[in-house]
């Protein structure tokens, strides 16, 4: 029972508590760039997903087998193969969300969702476990992608889905599917997010920089903390 | 003549029209994290800039070689590997033989393998099917693209510092709103490089 409980919260924790892009602010790169509509957005919610879930579960699997030196380009070379895989799967059934993510699609493969959860989960955890958590990082993230989408497509295109919404689709304005408005409707997505997490006492959403970069500890070069506590210092002298 | 014609538009294009953070939105996360200070984003911006042209270099060949042997569905894995390697090996290079651009450079190269925007150029020069200039050149117009948003944005991170921002703006949603106003302002550049060259 238990472990039951345990499960449900690995997999809930993903969805709000630390949703990978509103609060953990992570993937930033996919969130705005793919969520132009609806579709986009769903699309690349799912394949990362997918990626993710599938990375978790192996990476876990083999976590007493890969020496932690060089775990960092292990984990690449399985997160590029099931993005590959992905890439093939979406090519040859879905076509249309291949033209509408483009480049997207294969830059999975430097999503610091996915390293990030390899890094800070996969590689502590056993499978079911790392299953489940990615399972809800995966839902936290395409739930955030398509509320993106959903706001960016119905204020832009004044249609949801490609469905045209009367009056809206009328005058849309369009510069919430620009380029601008995507980095304006996260803006404002985040403020609500730190308003909701201000009121249960919870700290606010920050690029945490060095400490969720999964690259931090092979950062061999003190670029990460040493460089900020120097700012620090520097601040201070 | 048209060769070099071509070659400046397609830096223009990839500078102002196409910017890579602006309006492609590859490597919003140094652009968030690591533009704080002026000095700081010219440095990671340098350091963007010599890994792209060298990732261009080393992977254009690469991707011949599969090409050739119809092994185009390795692209992602052989390149971001590629890319791993290839910085540390800068890296190492540049700790022993030239100590003084490490000294500039170096701590921001271990950040720079997971950046998206050195994949995505490498991917993007082989869907736009350029030859081995035009990818160098685009790869530099992208880097140099990079380095503009990131001292323009530093500078206005600065200034806002010392702004009044309500509560539950401050951080990273003012942040995001001012990146959304500095990518209104490269707005304008849409359609001024095709006018000139077309």
């Amino acid at each position: 029972m238990a472990e039951k409980k345990s499960l449900a919260k690995e997999f809930s924790k993903g969805i709000i508590v630390e949703n990978p892009v509103l609060r953990l602010v992570l993937g930033t790169c996919p969130t705005l760039a793919t969520t132009t509509s609806v579709k986009s957005a769903v699309g690349m919610g799912l394949a990362a997903s997918v990626v993710l879930i599938c990375s978790n579960v192996v990476i876990s699997a083999l976590r007493k087998v890969i020496p932690s030196r060089v775990r960092i380009p292990a984990y690449i070379v399985v997160i590029a193969s099931f993005v590959t895989l992905v890439q093939m799967v979406v090519k040859a059934f879905a076509p249309a969300l291949d033209e509408m993510l483009g480049v997207y699609l294969p830059l999975i493969v430097v999503n610091c969702i996915i390293l990030g959860r390899a890094e800070a989960f996969a590689s502590k955890n056993a499978v079911l476990a790392s299953a489940v958590d990615g399972l809800g990082m995966g839902v936290g993230f395409t739930a955030a992608l398509f509320l993106m989408g959903a706001v960016r497509e119905i204020l832009g295109a004044g249609s949801f889905l490609g469905l045209s919404i009367p009056f809206l689709s009328a005058n849309p304005m369009l510069i919430f599917i620009l380029p601008p408005g995507g980095f304006f409707v996260f803006g404002i997505l985040m403020a609500t997010v730190n308003k909701l997490a201000e009121k249960k006492g919870k700290p606010k959403a920050e690029l945490k920089g060095c400490k969720v970069c999964p690259m931090a500890a092979s950062c061999t070069l003190h670029s990460c903390e040493d460089s900020q506590e120097k700012e620090k210092q520097e601040v201070s002298v | 003549m048209e060769m070099t014609k071509g070659l400046i538009s397609i830096v223009l294009t990839a500078i102002l029209t196409n910017n890579y953070i602006l309006a492609k939105f590859l490597g919003i996360c140094p652009f968030l994290g690591v533009s704080k200070k002026t000095n700081t984003a010219v440095g990671m911006s340098a350091a963007v800039i010599f890994v792209m042209a060298i990732a261009t270099a080393v992977t254009y060949p690469i991707n011949t070689l599969l090409v050739s042997k119809n092994l185009e569905y390795l692209q992602t894995i052989v390149f971001i590997l590629v890319i791993a390697a290839l910085v540390q090996l800068v890296e190492i290079i540049l700790k022993k033989y030239i100590p003084a651009l490490y000294s500039a450079l170096g701590i921001y190269l271990p950040l720079i393998t997971t950046n998206c925007a050195v994949l995505g150029v490498v991917l993007l020069n082989i869907d736009n099917g350029y030859n081995f200039a035009q990818s160098m050149f685009n790869s530099v117009g992208a880097g140099l693209g990079f380095m503009l948003a990131m001292v323009m944005f530093s500078g206005v991170r600065e200034r806002m510092e010392a702004n009044d921002i309500p509560k539950f703006m401050q951080g990273l949603p003012i942040t995001l709103v001012a990146a959304s106003l500095t990518s209104v302002s490269f707005l304008g550049f849409t359609g001024m490089v095709e006018n000139i060259f077309g």
